[in-house]
């Protein structure tokens, strides 16, 4: 990177140290910070939709829309959500490229032939002549897809509860001054459910910062793969030749996920107190004896 | 090869006993449903002995962190919000290089040598570890029950002579444990959840032994086909689950048994209290 860098055998102590910090390998650890953060950015509003999705799902009155929304909302109780990290990135590949072959190849040739998932050159997700980005942005997407599927589940949760939490009597009143049952839903119930939605989403909120280093798992080169990368022993024939460093780097990584967790909950707990503010509950009720 | 041969050769696998070699090719839906359940052998073993350690861990925590002593308070503060607020993936891959750092001929105490090379295996190190984890997490919510103790009920202790150890025993941790339940098994449900990452994390899988997930891993990379082995998986999951918490409910029956029209299902609300 820098000039006086050139020759890193020839530096000692601290050049070293900031030569070493600087090359461009640890851009690319730095930069997979902002990886993080970008899944972060994304997948959070997506599982909200999800979620929102599912929950209405489960209210519905058209049987099998209600039975897909329990089923959603209740897959994450009984089944550990590492499996669908593993199992959702796959399946929704193998399934888009079902469809493509569906689509695009006129061979009748069965796809599963023993333990191959064959489709032809047309048909491959990304196409073998697409550059490398479009290839780590593919594998990016199946991953938030991945995590927009089990924190929506979660979400589903969370809001179908909230859901259940306003009052009856507000929904009864609309109805009796002659509102339809979307109109209820627009007007009444979805804003309403907000205040009782909060804890949960945030503790969610919480559980997604946590649960963002299983990117790892998906093949995506996050913090982990770039700790385990950079830290492991380098040899003489490396330019930066260093024993194994990679306890000091997850090190790192953990101190970069509490300062995360740290910082949610203390903006978390300014927006509880914000939003309690004037309300007929017992968060309200402090503040407002706090207040006087 | 039929089915009961296959039981025979890998139903004990994860543990190291039977047919050493795993099958390479002509996977059958037997083979798949006796491998993946015989490493549930040690998703249990990892969810029983972490929350049973970890249960009694977290009780002293707790304990500490509501006493007077603020060298306690503080040390108790301090485990909890380090285990609680960073991820048990990266957990477990700091505490594998940590261990792997320990001198592999052991360490002497006091003219001893002490073998150090068996807390680098999953059995060990990722035991120690999800021990620490929930018991940070079971401690806060500990913690949150031991705080909303009604005062009647110390004050009737006080009253009735009760003080010191026998009041803690009698009165304040039963109580305690009570309120602290319905959200204490939602967190034994995420520790159950939670032993699937052992073997995805630093911790290698000694001669293939893996668990549940670890299998299921396996065959879905084999056959390329997800959609046979992580169902299976997902269907011990489930069970087992509810398993656990028709035991936990019963528990709950038990803590609450001298209240009348209480102790009701605990109504499961997954994660949501981590």
């Amino acid at each position: 990177m820098l000039a006086r860098c050139a020759d890193p055998a020839l530096l000692e102590g601290l050049p070293w140290l900031m030569c070493y910090l600087t090359s461009g390998k640890h851009m690319m650890f730095y930069a997979s910070f902002g990886t993080v953060l970008l899944l972060l950015a994304i997948t959070a509003p997506l599982a909200l939709a999800f979620g929102f999705g599912g929950a209405l799902a489960s209210r519905s009155r058209i049987a099998p829309l209600r039975w897909f929304g329990w089923l959603y909302t209740s897959m994450v109780r009984g089944v550990p959500d590492i499996l669908f990290f593993l199992f959702v990135p796959i399946a929704v590949d193998q399934g888009l490229e079902w469809l493509r072959h569906k689509a695009l190849c006129d061979s009748d040739a069965p796809i599963r032939q023993g333990n191959d998932f064959v489709v032809c050159a047309a048909a491959k997700l990304p196409l073998s002549t697409d550059p490398q980005w479009v290839h780590e942005v593919y594998g990016f997407a199946l991953a938030v897809m991945a995590f927009a599927v089990v924190f929506g589940a979660f979400a589903a949760n969370v809001l179908a509860g909230a859901m259940r939490a306003v009052p009856r009597a507000q929904l009864e009143t609309a109805e009796a001054y002659g509102l339809t049952q979307r109109q209820v839903s627009r007007r009444i119930l979805i804003p309403q459910m907000w205040t009782y939605a909060i804890p949960g989403l945030s503790n969610l909120w919480m559980i997604l910062i946590k649960a963002t280093p299983l990117l790892f798992l998906l093949g995506v080169e996050d913090i982990v793969y770039w700790a385990r990368e950079l830290g492991g022993a380098k040899t003489s024939a490396f330019t930066y030749p260093h024993p194994d460093w990679r306890l000091y780097y997850f090190f790192a990584i953990l101190v970069f996920y509490l300062l995360m967790t740290w910082g949610s909950e203390r903006i978390i707990g300014r927006l509880t107190r914000r939003l309690s503010a004037g309300q007929a509950t017992l968060a309200g009720e402090a503040l407002r004896k706090g207040a006087a | 090869m039929t089915c009961a041969e296959t039981f025979s050769n890998y139903a004990l696998r994860s543990i190291g006993m039977g047919e050493r070699l795993l099958p390479r090719s002509d996977f059958d839906l037997c083979q798949q449903v006796v491998l993946i359940g015989s490493g549930l052998i040690w998703n249990l073993y990892f969810a029983v002995l972490a929350l049973f350690v970890g249960f009694f861990i977290a009780t002293g925590l707790a304990v500490a962190r509501a006493g007077r002593n603020t060298l306690l308070r503080k040390l108790a503060d301090g485990f909890i919000f380090v285990f609680r607020g960073s991820p048990l993936f990266i957990q477990f891959f700091l505490a594998y290089e940590a261990l792997v750092m320990l001198p592999r001929a052991g360490i002497e105490i006091f003219g001893f040598t002490v073998a150090t090379s068996w807390l680098t295996k999953a059995w060990a190190g990722a035991l120690i570890v999800l021990i620490l984890n929930t018991s940070a997490y079971s401690a806060q919510i500990f913690h949150g029950a031991l705080m909303s103790v009604p005062k009647g009920d110390i004050e009737a202790a006080d009253a009735y002579g009760l003080a010191g150890w026998s009041r803690f025993r009698r009165i304040t941790w039963p109580t305690m444990l009570r309120l602290a339940w319905p959200a204490y098994t939602n967190e034994a449900i995420f520790l159950f959840h939670a032993t699937t990452l052992v073997y995805f994390s630093g911790f290698p899988a000694f001669q293939q032994r893996g668990d549940a997930l670890y299998y299921a891993n396996y065959f879905a990379d084999r056959t390329f086909n997800p959609f046979v082995a992580y169902p299976v998986a997902a269907g011990y999951f489930i069970v087992a689950t509810l398993l656990l918490i028709w035991l936990f409910g019963s528990v709950n029956k038990r803590l609450n048994r001298h209240l009348p029209g209480q102790g009701g299902r605990v109504r499961y609300r997954p994660q949501l209290v981590r």
